[in-house]
């Protein structure tokens, strides 16, 4: 049993104004192992964002702690890569000059990590518009090209909060194939936050469910799948799809009466 | 064959299109020419039978003659310049303390609440009323104008800088955060970039309230510039002259208005 990369027990934040206290989060715990791609879903509006800040420390929790064991044995807190539900490519830049903005800010502009954002590059079919304008690309390559500006700080742990939610139905699909297998190889491990349930089976090795404001983890499933075929689509013919599906469903549903 | 008449046909409707676009546009230049026209005319024309009276209108071949007198006698490029010098030496300083207090603002959410009333106030003050203190201030001549012309300028253009950093979106200032950055980091990545349109139109208007600002100034403690030759001129009663650096002031302040396009354009195109 691998040391989990990250814990969080008994979590709780509220958010305050002058008229009363919402609560967002109540007592949530739960892990995540190296090399592990976790799915978080919950009905919209539960808290899902707030943890995910909670998690990036970009928000303080009011309770609890958030512990990390770094492959290397280190307790500190991890480099993590998050990426949001927008692109955000800003238009002022090109397309190389965004993917290298997260360098640029650290001061980490070395020769090996431009050289390792090239390769993504090429790696992703971005190299050919490294000079673009960001409106010139797709919304399947605006994402990519958002994901290697993540990557390119080499992030132990990654965070994404509905990063498809922008992209329509069918650019959704490939997209998110796309980049899970891009996480997947690069062995990273990665926090997914959904409100779609068949892209949280499809991608996610376990999954955890929210319940309503204030959330806490009301239901937690390993996934496993066999897949008989290496397609984007492939994880949803599998047989044990639908099952996973009615489990969450009920789940989930349950929550909401 | 076939295919080459098809070619040429939908040449033709790309022209035809193109074609209508000129002539739209040339139709919006020449009724702008012909209304200015219009206008000379009219007033020449009234000037010349005596419907109007030219000790106090003047009329366009006067203004002319009047416009080659203050060139030869009253070395005219030389009030130009000092107004056009003052305006720039106003703008640029708006330009550069808007820029730095908006930035302050922007920075500390404390400083911005405290100082709003008081950037309401100064700006809708009439800053024409200020500038007797300034001359009692600092007397009679160049800082005195300069003052008034920032004066004029300033506070708004505070207000609206501020405003436009303010509009960027909050979530590409969390995406400097989540990529490691700091507030400064933001500013000089996201707020600062995303704000160049806002920053161009500010100065757009600017230019123009640093010249106004500056007449204001020249009127009351100059004795050079554009501003004192109208004072001047309506002292002594020379109409013409009031006249000739009114139409001159119109076209300084076309001219401004155009560098400022052009740099946005210029902007633009390398965007």
């Amino acid at each position: 049993m691998p040391k989990p990369l990250l814990e969080l027990k008994d979590i709780s934040y509220s958010y305050h104004s002058l008229l009363a206290e919402t609560p967002a989060l109540s007592h949530v715990s739960f892990h995540i192992n190296p090399g592990e791609f976790v799915a978080i879903v919950g009905p919209s509006g539960c808290g899902k964002s707030t943890l995910l800040s909670i998690v990036a420390g970009l928000l303080a929790p009011e309770e609890g702690t958030i512990s990390f064991q770094n492959p290397d044995g280190s307790l500190h807190y991890p480099k993590i890569g998050y990426m949001l539900q927008r692109d955000h490519l800003f238009e002022w830049r090109t397309v190389y000059q965004n993917a290298v903005l997260g360098l640029e800010i650290k001061k980490q502009l070395t020769p090996e990590n431009i050289e390792n954002v090239l390769k993504l590059m090429k790696d992703y079919d971005l190299y050919k518009f490294k000079d673009k304008k960001p409106s010139e690309l797709s919304g399947g390559m605006k994402q990519r090209a958002a994901l290697i500006r993540t990557l390119a700080l080499n992030p132990t742990l990654l965070l994404l909060d509905e990063p498809f939610s922008a992209l329509d139905y069918q650019t959704r699909l490939t997209v998110s194939a796309d980049i899970c297998q891009i996480i997947r190889k690069s062995g990273k491990t990665a926090l997914l936050i959904t409100h779609d349930l068949s892209e949280a089976i499809s991608l996610a090795d376990r999954v955890i469910i929210l319940s309503h404001r204030p959330a806490t983890v009301k239901f937690e499933v390993p996934i496993h799948l066999s897949l008989p075929e290496d397609s984007s689509l492939a994880p949803r013919n599998a047989p044990e799809f639908q099952y996973y599906f009615n489990l969450l469903w009920e789940a989930l549903s349950d929550e909401k009466k | 064959m076939k295919k080459n008449n098809s070619s040429t046909k939908e040449l033709t409707k790309q022209e035809a299109f193109v074609k209508a676009h000129r002539h739209y546009h040339h139709r919006i230049s020449f009724y702008r020419i012909f209304i200015f026209a219009l206008f000379l005319t009219i007033w020449e024309v009234c000037a010349n039978t005596g419907i109007i009276d030219t000790f106090f209108f003047s009329s366009p071949s006067r203004v002319v003659l009047c416009f080659i007198e203050l060139v030869t006698e009253k070395a005219l490029f030389m009030h130009i310049g000092i107004t056009l010098f003052e305006t720039f030496l106003s703008f640029f300083l708006v330009f550069i303390i808007g820029l730095g207090a908006a930035t302050m603002l922007w920075y500390s959410a404390g400083i911005s609440e405290i100082a709003e009333p008081y950037l309401v106030v100064l700006n809708s003050l009439p800053k024409s009323a200020l500038a007797p203190l300034f001359i009692v201030w600092l007397g009679t001549g160049t800082p005195t104008i300069i003052v008034a012309g920032i004066s004029v300028a300033l506070f708004g253009s505070i207000i609206s800088l501020y405003t436009g950093f303010k509009q960027v979106d909050p979530e590409k200032i969390t995406l400097i955060y989540t990529l490691g950055g700091t507030k400064k980091d933001a500013f000089r990545k996201v707020v600062l970039p995303g704000s160049i349109p806002t920053l161009l139109s500010t100065m757009k208007v600017n230019i123009g309230l640093a010249l106004v600002g500056v007449i204001i100034g020249e009127f009351l403690a100059a004795r050079r510039g554009l501003g004192y030759l109208i004072i001047y001129g309506s002292q002594v009663f020379q109409m013409h002259m009031v006249i000739t650096s009114i139409i001159l002031l119109c076209i300084i302040a076309m001219g401004l208005y155009q560098l400022i396009q052009w740099t946005e354009h210029y902007y633009k195109k390398k965007v």
